[in-house]
């Protein structure tokens, strides 16, 4: 076995080696003499479409939720000889999933992982000015990552003339001003250009005409820092971490009533029963009942699929979507339509307002599950609210918001219909002091 | 024919121009580095209301005239990105913001007694500012520190598994440092 064989087989939590227990940053030493910035020597010795093909044959799925293989979004750039001129990458870190909290912990504990990423992203389509777009409450993901640009800077490893091929990248970190929708990637892109977050028409994609109609290439701060990694490694080392037909790992999440709430990288494909036992179980006297597997914006699933692989194929053949991998657990403490009101309540806020469905759909549904909570509500809003979450779906509105905001309703339905119904019938929340969400009215009148 | 809209338009255009709060020389050193970062200067609208706001505490009328001054675009451009963003503030806020998350894990965790707690002991509602203009009570999106919930920015201390004493707590210490 030759010595590099024998660290791959050492290392099967690769995003997170270098974070520290006690929460403080990895330095670029610390990180350098851990094969830090090597991906990126490595990629930087190869033809940018050498590494695109590398990246496309790890399979690296995008993992902000879509899946998407990332070196197959890579190729849809068009080659330098037939489109020249300026094009961009962005790392897309407004992480403001509800429940997700995975790439604020990459990014806070090691940033140079993530910039060692996007400045590979940056060579293999060929772009000289990389963008971190970061959400605007992570202060200290920020204030970390702009240290850690200027270490790099100062250390020659961006800037100018970073290969014998004369490949330079400026890389800048953007902060938002706060908006939901801005983490869908056209949205991101006119944020980024100083416009309203709105999502564009697709086609054009933005990898043909994006930021500032140039090439322009987004991709998760997660994804992003498995490419070092995949570079190192090697492609059959990627492909032999995940346990099903993914590969590498995920950053799993649990959050709600557990006893040690967190997140952990592990195999993609680990069981959800086996993430959930990291969480600690259940704190006492809650019983789980379900859990959305990755955000706000995931169908719940429940008892019956704790056996089941957290990964894409296997999670949406469940009904649901892996999302993010950052499971909200719902316990039989907490009311499931206070929950669902919770969710649908965050996404009529957050919505843009462009399309129809989802600016007037949302408010609706929250209407009547206001009522419905409320101890107000009739049988027949059950099939009306079904209907509205036809009326928001997919096809029907200009971005995955509303689609998104109408599956963990839908499957609330679905799976816990009995408890939807006990409000129409007690004429009242069974949870009693089952907390009523604010109406947004009050943010409302501030901004 | 009396041209009377369009010297109504002429005079509101006019007008627009006397009401500009110049910037200070801070923020406008500031604006122009960011401006280099793109190809045109709209881009760097979202940047030049964060550094007016960090300056300012919020964006006024004034200020936001001397960013569309600045950056080629009409006010009115300006503002449909100032107010499309939650943490662009177009009304004076306390000195210290307390943005409470609202979304669902936090919601689970104990967000009501929270909220409950804190407009009781600050006696007022959420979007409000004391009347000694120390605090503003703001309602907050997933902070993304779901594993710590429930959390509230406070200023930009992120505070941890809160408890309703905890936080009136942190509300009272920051009180006590703004005046």
């Amino acid at each position: 076995m030759t010595d590099s064989q024998a660290m791959n087989q050492r290392i099967d939590q690769p995003l997170s080696q270098n974070i520290k227990a006690d929460g403080s940053v990895t330095t670029l030493a610390e990180y350098q003499s851990n094969y830090g910035y090597q991906g990126l020597a490595k990629a930087l010795s190869m033809s940018p479409s050498e590494v695109v093909d590398w990246v496309k044959s790890a399979n690296l799925r995008g993992r902000g939720g879509a899946g998407f293989s990332a070196g197959l979004k890579w190729s849809f750039v068009p080659p330098l000889e037939k489109l020249p001129g300026q094009r961009y990458v962005i790392c897309n870190a407004d992480e403001m999933e509800p429940g997700t909290f995975k790439d604020r912990w990459l990014m806070e504990h090691d940033p140079h992982q993530l910039i060692e990423g996007l400045a590979i992203a940056a060579y293999a389509v060929q772009a000289d000015t990389a963008f971190i777009f970061l959400r605007a409450d992570y202060d200290l993901c920020a204030e970390r990552l702009q240290h850690a640009i200027n270490e790099a800077k100062a250390a020659g490893l961006l800037g100018e003339q970073l290969n014998d091929a004369g490949f330079s990248l400026t890389m800048l970190l953007h902060t938002s001003a706060g908006r939901y929708i801005c983490g869908e990637e056209t949205a991101l892109i006119n944020a980024l250009e100083g416009k309203r977050a709105i999502p564009r028409s697709k086609p054009p994609f933005p990898q043909v005409s994006g930021l500032f109609g140039r090439p322009t290439v987004v991709n998760n701060a997660e994804t992003l820092c498995n490419l070092p990694h995949i570079l190192y490694h090697g492609i059959d080392w990627f492909a032999n971490l995940g346990i099903g037909d993914d590969n590498g790992t995920k950053i799993y999440g649990v959050s709600g009533r557990v006893n040690n709430p967190g997140c952990w990288e592990l195999p993609i494909g680990t069981k959800v029963a086996d993430i959930l036992a990291l969480a600690g179980g259940m704190q006492d006297g809650v019983q789980l009942r379900g859990f959305l597997p990755g955000g706000g914006s995931t169908d719940f699933l429940t008892l019956d699929h704790l056996d089941l692989a957290m990964d894409y194929g296997t999670i949406q053949h469940a009904g649901s979507r892996m999302g993010t991998g950052t499971m909200i657990l719902l316990d039989d403490q907490t009311c499931v339509v206070g929950m669902v009101l919770n969710l649908i309540q965050f996404f009529a806020q957050e919505s843009c307002g462009w399309c129809t469905p989802c600016r007037n759909g949302l408010p609706f549904i929250r209407q009547i599950l206001t009522e419905l909570e409320e101890g107000r509500g009739q049988h027949e809003d059950l099939e009306h609210l079904l209907e509205l979450c036809g009326y928001i779906g997919f096809g029907n509105t200009f971005c995955a918001l509303a689609p998104g905001a109408a599956e963990p309703l839908q499957s609330a339905l679905k799976y816990f219909r009995e408890d939807f119904v006990a409000h129409i019938e007690q004429g009242c929340c069974p949870h009693g002091n089952s907390p009523k969400v604010n109406t947004g009215l009050e943010k409302e009148a501030i901004l | 024919m009396t041209p009377i809209i369009a010297t109504d338009a002429a005079a509101t255009c006019a007008d627009w121009r006397l009401q500009i709060d110049p910037l200070n020389e801070h923020e406008e050193t500031a604006i122009t580095a960011q401006i280099h970062h793109y190809p045109q200067p709209q881009a760097a609208t979202i940047e030049a209301l964060k550094i007016v706001q960090e300056q300012q505490g919020w964006v006024s009328d004034g200020k936001l005239k001397a960013i569309a001054q600045r950056l080629q675009m009409s006010p009115d451009e300006v503002e449909s990105v100032a107010t499309f963003y939650n943490k662009i503030y177009r009304q004076p806020v306390g000195r210290t913001v307390i943005s409470l998350c609202d979304s669902v894990s936090c919601w689970i965790m104990g967000y009501q007694g929270l909220a409950q707690a804190l407009t009781q002991e600050l006696n007022i509602a959420l979007g409000e500012t004391t009347a000694d203009g120390a605090l503003t009570l703001l309602p907050a999106p997933c902070l993304g520190a779901c594993d710590h919930a429930p959390v509230a920015m406070v200023g930009d201390h992120r505070a941890h598994k809160l408890t309703p004493t905890s936080l009136i707590l942190l509300a009272r210490q920051a009180r006590e440092h703004s005046s």
